[in-house]
């Protein structure tokens, strides 16, 4: 996958955590959490979500990279290069 | 044979909504519930041609589409479900009756602010310290140490009236002891009932269950009825297998018990009736009336009405089958639906002793309920308006009927007085959730089983 199939995976886990937010302002730039409203479980939960799709294990001090969509991306660059994107 | 990664006992809000997560992160996950429907303390039933919930006056915790934050959102976040599986519409006003005085709230705290400030001008800055004292305490810690709330709410506030006021909904909706509370639960209600406030959707909690069942099992998640759990084996302290009321077995790596603490010690083999922790005490008596016209028609609007006609109010357990000088009047017609109309409800909550209601003899159960019904509302309306010659359909349910249809020992609503926050037992791999672990209601009760669902059962893959 390159960079912009893995946003658009982050994206579709946050469409799938908060239903109701709307997610197409959303600045890759600035933390999550001061775009919308996350909290630890919710965080736990997008960890969770990368397991269960895409089976990459994100250890617990690990957490703290996936603090904004560009952190995000970065960090999973090189554990999900060999994956398929998706169709 | 399939072996499960958890067996959820009990189908309760607490079982669906723990189901829902794991099923979701692909545990193999099935629900063993007794009864033959789901729902436990919150299910509905059918009688003479009518629908009727158990539980439901009120969802507290209200927050209007669109919310971010706060216990409701959280759990629709965390169960993937929308706002609109629970379509709840938020309550007209509610009151606190006492001798003499009566405080308005609604699901906008300001009228209760300026409530206390017109009738209680002398505790304005007093109440200002309280809510300063319930912002910043953190009820949702999971190690916190107790402290009673009495005290705390008595040191700030020097009015007994206003501090038996405050007490009263608070306890009626969420107290597993008798006269005072923790700190921390009493905050939690607080929050739930005066930031926060009512609703219920129009279906009542039918269609809260049904949007869980739906994702429960969309997700994969197998759901059992009419299997009771009798006996939890067990192997150099861990769970192995569940047997059923009819003698099979069952296979699991985890267990995750909404059935009450005590309740569930008992079914694992080996422990004696000493080992096990002291079931709670606090039940009541329902009384759920019919009538030939809306509650409004006959001038009635309050959603809930909590009131006390005694000088000091009293929780606890009665000396008699039932306290009738408070209680809760609840009218399911008083809530924001639009133009939808249903059949015109009064529901009448009061505390009751579960031992008299358990021993009295079958040929007296009968007598004693229409007597204990009459009373109930004798005693009510001062309150509301005498809607006593409307009435079409009267039923009641006592502590009898509650733990005849959800297994908990004295009929008991809110649990143990002795919370397991962590959700921990003797067995390394059977957690409780629900009313023992201590998040209460049916906003709690959900948060519950997710919170020991993330906490135990999720984090190993
Ligand atoms: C009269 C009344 C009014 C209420 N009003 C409100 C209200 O207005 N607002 C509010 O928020 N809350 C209210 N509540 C409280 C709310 O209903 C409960 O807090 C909540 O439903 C508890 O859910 P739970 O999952 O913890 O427990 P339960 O619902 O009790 O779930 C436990 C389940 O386990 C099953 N079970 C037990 N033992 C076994 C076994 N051995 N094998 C298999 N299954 C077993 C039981 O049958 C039950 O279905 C009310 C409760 C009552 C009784």
């Amino acid at each position: 996958m390159i960079a912009e199939d893995i946003r658009q995976v982050i994206i579709d886990i946050l469409a799938r955590i908060a239903p109701d937010e709307d997610l197409s302002d959303l600045q890759d730039d600035v933390a999550f959490r001061e775009q919308m409203e996350l909290d630890s479980m919710d965080f736990l939960d997008i960890v969770m979500e990368l397991r269960k799709q895409y089976r990459v294990q994100i250890p617990e001090e690990e957490y703290e990279q996936l603090i904004s969509m560009s952190s995000t991306v970065s960090y999973l660059m090189p554990r999900l290069k060999d994956v398929e994107s998706p169709a | 044979m399939v072996k499960y990664d958890t067996v959820i006992i009990g189908a309760g809000l607490s079982g669906l909504a723990a189901g829902i997560r794991l099923a979701y992160f692909d545990k193999s996950v099935c629900i063993l519930e007794r009864h033959t429907t789901i729902g436990g303390l919150n299910s509905f039933y059918r009688l003479r041609e009518r629908n009727h919930d158990v539980g439901l006056h009120a969802v507290t915790n209200y927050a209007p589409p669109g919310t971010k934050t706060g216990p409701l959102s959280k759990l629709l976040r965390q169960l993937r479900l929308r706002w609109d599986d629970f379509r709840l519409c938020p309550q007209r006003e509610s009151t606190v009756a006492f001798p003499g005085c009566t405080l308005r709230f609604n699901n906008d705290f300001q009228l209760l602010l300026s409530q206390i400030e017109e009738q209680f001008p002398a505790q304005r800055d007093n109440f200002q310290r309280l809510l300063n004292r319930i912002d910043e305490h953190d009820e949702l810690s999971l190690n916190d140490v107790p402290t009673s709330a009495r005290e705390i709410v008595a040191a700030e506030i020097s009015d007994p009236l206003l501090v038996d006021m405050l007490f009263c909904p608070l306890m009626f909706y969420g107290s597993p002891t008798a006269s005072d509370m923790e700190f921390s639960q009493f905050v939690i209600m607080f929050k739930s009932i005066f930031y926060e406030g009512f609703a219920r959707p129009f279906e009542g909690v039918r269609l809260i269950l049904k949007s869980l069942v739906r994702q429960f099992k969309s997700l994969g998640g197998e759901l059992k009825l009419r299997s009771g759990v009798r006996t939890i084996l067990s192997e150099n302290q861990r769970a192995t297998a569940l047997v059923l009321d009819d003698g099979s077995t069952i296979e699991t790596k985890n267990i995750l018990s909404s059935a009450g603490s005590a309740e569930t010690i008992r079914l694992c083999r080996g422990r004696t009736e000493e080992d096990a922790p002291q079931p709670g005490e606090i039940s009541f008596v329902e009384t759920i009336f019919s009538l030939d016209c809306q509650p409004a028609d006959l001038g009635h609007n309050q959603t809930i009405v909590f009131y006390n006609n005694t000088p000091q109010f009293r929780y606890d357990t009665p000396d008699e089958a039932c306290d009738v000088d408070s209680g809760i009047v609840c009218s399911p017609n008083n809530f924001q639906y639009g133009d939808r109309v249903d059949e015109g409800r009064i529901r009448i909550t009061a505390l009751a002793n579960p031992d008299i209601w358990m021993n009295f003899a079958e040929s007296d159960y009968i007598r004693e309920k229409d007597s204990w019904c009459r009373r109930i509302v004798d005693s009510a309306v001062a309150h509301v308006p005498d809607f006593r010659s409307h009435v079409v359909d009267t039923d009641m349910f006592t502590p009898r009927t509650i733990k005849k249809f959800t297994g908990h020992l004295n009929g008991c609503v809110y649990g143990a007085p002795q919370k397991i926050r962590d959700g921990r037992t003797h067995l390394e791999n059977l957690f409780l959730c629900g009313t023992d672990q201590g998040f209460l209601g049916i906003i709690g009760a959900m948060l519950s089983g997710i919170t020991i669902a993330n906490l135990h059962l999720l984090k190993t893959p």
